[in-house]
């Protein structure tokens, strides 16, 4: 089979149907340039896809020095040739004529050219008399879950012991922090159990806040290959919005937002009243379950009904389904992570499976998603507010093997606290404390809540603020240092995605001229501040990113995320990888905890466990009497009301989410022009009925205003639960006339404006999903309709007189379903 | 009145004075989001406590003078205070002192819990021992609470000033 496919308004392509323990078929997703022939290509180069976690291999085509598009690799386990929309149009950003070239420096208020030396040695004279002045406390690294893993463990190195900074987090924060947190007070460690292969194995796969449909959409193609088989899987679907997920679930919960404890807290006792636990299974391998029954015996569905806005009798079904699987698979994403009570939502997630002893099986696992490429990285390198290799900061032996393998004393290394998590940072650098603030491929002036806090944040002349990235981003232009990065496909290394799968991420072409990867950067850095070992030499000794992926390996030696049995010629000839992979796993590790909980132990777990209402941290007496054995942790967490509720003034609840064509703040996505044509603007989506009630029709402009601002877009009545609106936080000011932030030509469209400033005592993520919220209209539609995506959760309600997401000749891809390719697509280099 | 019913009067008194701390401090800290969300969130559990001894007085018969609570207009100066001094590192020192008063105030309700636990069990009175269950807990995650907030800020602060 060889079709040609409009992958805008047909996302997820052609099906393939399979049977339950079957192989996924593969179908290998093609897009070229067009008037680009195949035979022309002259090399194909492994890569992996960038703009989501889902670990896409993919091989990008290369003439004369150019990309000129990408193709699945068909004996990848993660895609098994397939890409999602994304990966097929994203590609082309990186040709953009705008990309930056030239370091930039602030002079006399204006960001002006000039060479890297000036630009480094102005970053590194700062450094310095900050460290003289105020100490190394004075200086914060604010990175991302995009670069490669030899960039996080590089700065993590420099930051931690170099500068001897606590203050070193990832924009990870935002979107996987939760995940990370509710490993740890689950199973101890960070580390995700299941693995994508359980979707071919499952019976029950259940999406907690999970609209896998665009934000992994190549893992719902295998969702949908698999509902058009025999023995289908049914799926549970816990989303306010009418996702594509929800339209095929055999139950669909849409709880009111900031309820998921409650709905889950129903949801175990249920499972637990009717006796469907595996008890042999808890004794082995749990602590808690007592005191997770009896903190959930009052918990009865009609109970969570009331507080959740969801009939009783639907949470029954989902409990029962929950309850009956064979093996269950379930999946979280920002529903919960950006969600009020984040952690204690995502734990209940965990102790479903470990009542139901549904992990370390082929179908029977947990997801823990992340949102990007990544994060993965981020978390393990100890960039994203963590020590490197899961390491456990309270645990001195560990800070002490830490320090031994950087060559350094232990007290080099901050460890008297927590890694300062970014929300924290940026109130450092509000309160003046914090003096320099380095920011690498993230952009909080539009990511970040409450945006006007953080422009003001970073406006102020006291902060020296730099920034590393591939354009002029909203916050770029906040910046006294602007640094030109590479990018994929312009720089080599590795990526592991939201299941562990390590893959290398090759260069393809060059930089734009001036332009620099990452490491090197951060390699340059180091070199002009001369960090140093406790025995006087390099602290950093490494140069490329192969020697900085070989460092990387002795730092993990040992740790659960082990790389030891790993190389850049493995990851080549192989493919993509699950860590741990090392001596006695030299294939890697396909689930975790097969055979009990492994990495709970007090002398090897990564934390000690928080309280999940109020963040405060437990100590190692505490855990070592709670869990001495190391099992899994079950951990009962009481419903609270969320901090802000609908009110007279703002009676709507506001979330915010993503769709499937755009990717965080659209710097590349929106420069791919099937892409932005797909999502080209903001809108705004209410319920028929609110919209009803206030007369209000498709493609008017509305305004929505929350106590921290207001944003304006273009009505979509889609069938998102009532009193719910939704907004999406792609969008900033890089394209429009005032460039970073809104002002009287340019109207808010950020829907970050609007976010309260708020976030999970546990896992330190904000909270996107639960501010109150007023709407009202703007202006009529006056014949517009709104810019959402007719093909995704934002279809209409009623489908008549809206035109369908379409893209055309320009989005034509191929996809070839058999596994054999044509001799002229043969690989070549 | 007994020892016991002036223990409760002690922790009754002790409570709803944490219950006014918690909620000045969250409003005098408007702009440090997280000690305002959770001190918030901590206040209810002790407002809970001194409602639940406030029932168990009047079971005792005990009579228990009320304390002043703290005005509409003072929490929204605190407030507007906050918000005006948020650019300021000083502040930061004040957070500090702020805690370590909720941690001694959370203490010594702690040990009253204790008391009448001890209490409870010796005269065999079950009712109150289930309070005190029920309740002590709580007082003691306040305290790990503040605990942690301090062991966190108090590097930063103290040392950039």
């Amino acid at each position: 089979m060889h079709a040609s496919v409009d992958r805008i308004g047909q996302p997820w392509g052609g099906r393939t149907p399979y049977d339950r323990h079957e192989p996924w078929p593969v179908r290998v997703d093609s897009f070229l340039a067009e008037g680009v022939d195949p035979r022309t290509v002259q090399r194909w180069v492994q890569a992996t896809s960038l703009l989501h976690s889902d670990g896409d291999a993919m091989d990008i085509a290369v003439v004369d020095g150019r990309m000129v598009g990408v193709r699945g690799r068909a004996q990848e386990r993660v895609n098994h040739g397939r890409l999602g929309p994304k990966d097929l149009y994203g590609w082309q950003a990186n040709a953009s004529p705008d990309r930056l070239t030239s370091p930039l420096v602030r002079r006399n208020g204006r960001l002006v050219e000039c060479d890297w030396a000036t630009a480094m040695e102005r970053i590194v004279s700062r450094s310095r008399g900050l460290l003289e002045e105020r100490g190394p406390g004075s200086i914060g690294f604010y990175t991302t879950g995009q670069l490669f893993l030899e960039e996080y463990y590089t700065l993590a190195v420099l930051a931690r012991a170099g500068i001897g900074t606590n203050h070193l987090d990832g924009n990870t924060r935002l979107c996987t922090s939760t995940a990370a947190e509710a490993l740890k007070e689950s199973f101890g460690c960070d580390g995700q159990p299941g693995s994508y292969d359980d979707i071919d194995h499952a019976d029950v796969i259940a999406l907690f806040g999970h609209n896998i449909a665009e934000t992994q959409p190549v893992q719902w193609m295998r969702v949908l290959d698999r509902l058009d088989g025999g023995d289908p899987p049914r799926l549970v679907c816990v989303d306010p919005r009418l996702t594509q997920v929800a339209r095929r679930s055999a139950v669909h919960l849409a709880p009111r937002g900031g309820t998921n404890v409650a709905l889950l807290n129903a949801l175990l006792h249920e499972i637990i009243r009717t006796e469907r636990v595996d008890h042999d299974y808890i004794a082995a391998h749990t602590v808690g379950f007592e005191e997770l029954a009896s903190h959930v015996r009052h918990c009865t569905p009609r109970w969570a009904a009331d507080i959740c806005d969801v009939p009783a009798a639907r949470i029954g079904e989902a409990a029962e389904l929950l309850g009956t699987a064979d093996r269950l698979l379930s999946t979280v994403l920002q529903g919960v992570y950006q969600s009020h009570q984040a952690t204690a939502a995502a734990v209940q997630i965990n102790n479903l499976h470990l009542i139901r002893g549904m992990l370390g099986r082929p179908g029977a696992g947990v997801l823990q998603m992340n949102g990007q490429p990544t994060a993965q990285n981020t978390r393990e390198c100890g960039a994203n507010g963590d020590l490197p290799g899961f390491r456990n900061w309270q645990n001195d032996s560990h800070v002490a093997d830490l320090a031994r393998v950087w060559n350094v004393e232990p007290k080099t290394i901050p460890h008297y606290a927590p890694p300062t998590h970014a929300m924290q940072m940026f109130r450092y650098a509000e309160q003046g404390s914090i003096r320099m603030l380095w920011i690498s491929g993230t952009n909080p002036a539009v990511s970040l809540p409450e945006l006007s806090r953080i422009r003001s944040v970073l406006s102020q002349e006291r902060l020296f603020v730099v920034v590393q990235d591939l354009f002029l981003t909203e916050t770029a232009q906040l910046a006294d240092v602007v640094l030109p990065a590479a990018t994929w496909g312009e720089k080599t290394g590795t990526c592991t995605n939201a299941d562990r799968t390590v893959h290398l991420c090759n260069k393809a072409v060059d930089p734009p001229a001036g332009a620099r990867p990452d490491l090197d950067i951060f390699l340059d850095y180091a070199a002009r501040m001369d960090f140093r070992d406790k025995d006087g030499g390099p602290l950093i000794t490494w140069h490329d990113p192969e020697s900085a992926f070989e460092a990387w390996k002795r730092c993990s030696a040992g740790r659960p995320c082990d790389y030891t049995g790993l190389t850049y010629d493995k990851l080549r000839t192989n493919g993509g990888i699950q860590w741990p992979c090392h001596e006695q796993a030299p294939d890697g590790t396909e689930r975790l905890y097969t055979d009990g909980i492994a990495w709970a132990h007090p002398d090897v777990c990564e934390s000690y466990g928080k309280d999940l209402e109020t963040g405060a941290s437990n100590d190692v007496v505490e855990y070592r009497s709670l869990n001495p054995d190391g099992k899994g942790v079950i951990k009962a967490a009481a419903y609270l009301p969320p901090h802000e509720a609908p009110d007279d003034d703002h009676p709507f609840q506001l979330t915010t989410g993503r769709t499937l064509y755009h990717f965080h703040t659209r710097t590349k996505t929106a420069r791919a022009p099937q892409l932005n044509a797909a999502a080209p603007d903001v809108w705004v989506e209410a319920s028929v009925s609110d919209a009803s009630a206030l007369g209000l029709e498709e493609g008017d402009l509305v305004e929505v205003s929350t106590p921290r601002g207001a944003v304006q877009g273009r009505l979509r009545i889609t069938g998102i639960r009532p009193g719910l609106l939704f907004v999406p936080f792609h969008y900033g000011y890089w394209d429009t006339k005032s460039g970073h932030a809104p002002d009287g030509d340019t109207p808010a469209r950020a829907a970050n404006e609007t976010t309260v400033t708020d976030w999970d005592p546990a896992s330190k993520q904000p909270l996107f999903k639960t501010a109150a919220a007023a709407l009202r209209r703007v202006e009529h539609a006056d014949g517009h309709t709104s810019p959402a995506p007719t093909t995704t959760a934002s279809a209409p309600a009623r489908t008549d007189a809206i035109p369908a997401t379409t893209g055309g000749p320009p989005a034509h891809a191929s996809e070839r379903a058999d596994a054999s390719r044509d001799r002229d697509e043969q690989d070549i280099g | 009145m007994t020892g016991i019913d002036l223990t409760l009067r002690a922790l009754h008194h002790g409570e709803q004075h944490l219950a006014e701390e918690l909620t000045a401090v969250a409003e005098r800290h408007r702009t440090e989001h997280e000690i305002h969300h959770i001190a918030t969130d901590l206040a209810r559990w002790s407002t809970e406590h001194a409602q639940r001894l406030a029932d168990t007085l009047r079971d005792h018969d005990v009579d228990d003078p009320p304390q002043d609570s703290s005005s509409g207009l003072l929490s929204t100066l605190r407030e507007k205070a906050a918000e005006a001094l948020g650019r300021r590192p000083e502040p930061g020192l004040l957070l500090l002192r702020d805690l370590r008063g909720l941690h001694l105030d959370a203490t010594r309700n702690s040990l009253h819990w204790e008391m009448l636990a001890q209490a409870a069990q010796a005269t065999k009175d079950d009712e109150l021992l289930a309070l005190a269950s029920a309740c002590h807990p709580q007082t003691l995650r306040q305290m790990r609470w503040t605990n942690t907030m301090i062991k966190q800020l108090s590097p930063q602060i103290l040392s950039s000033l």
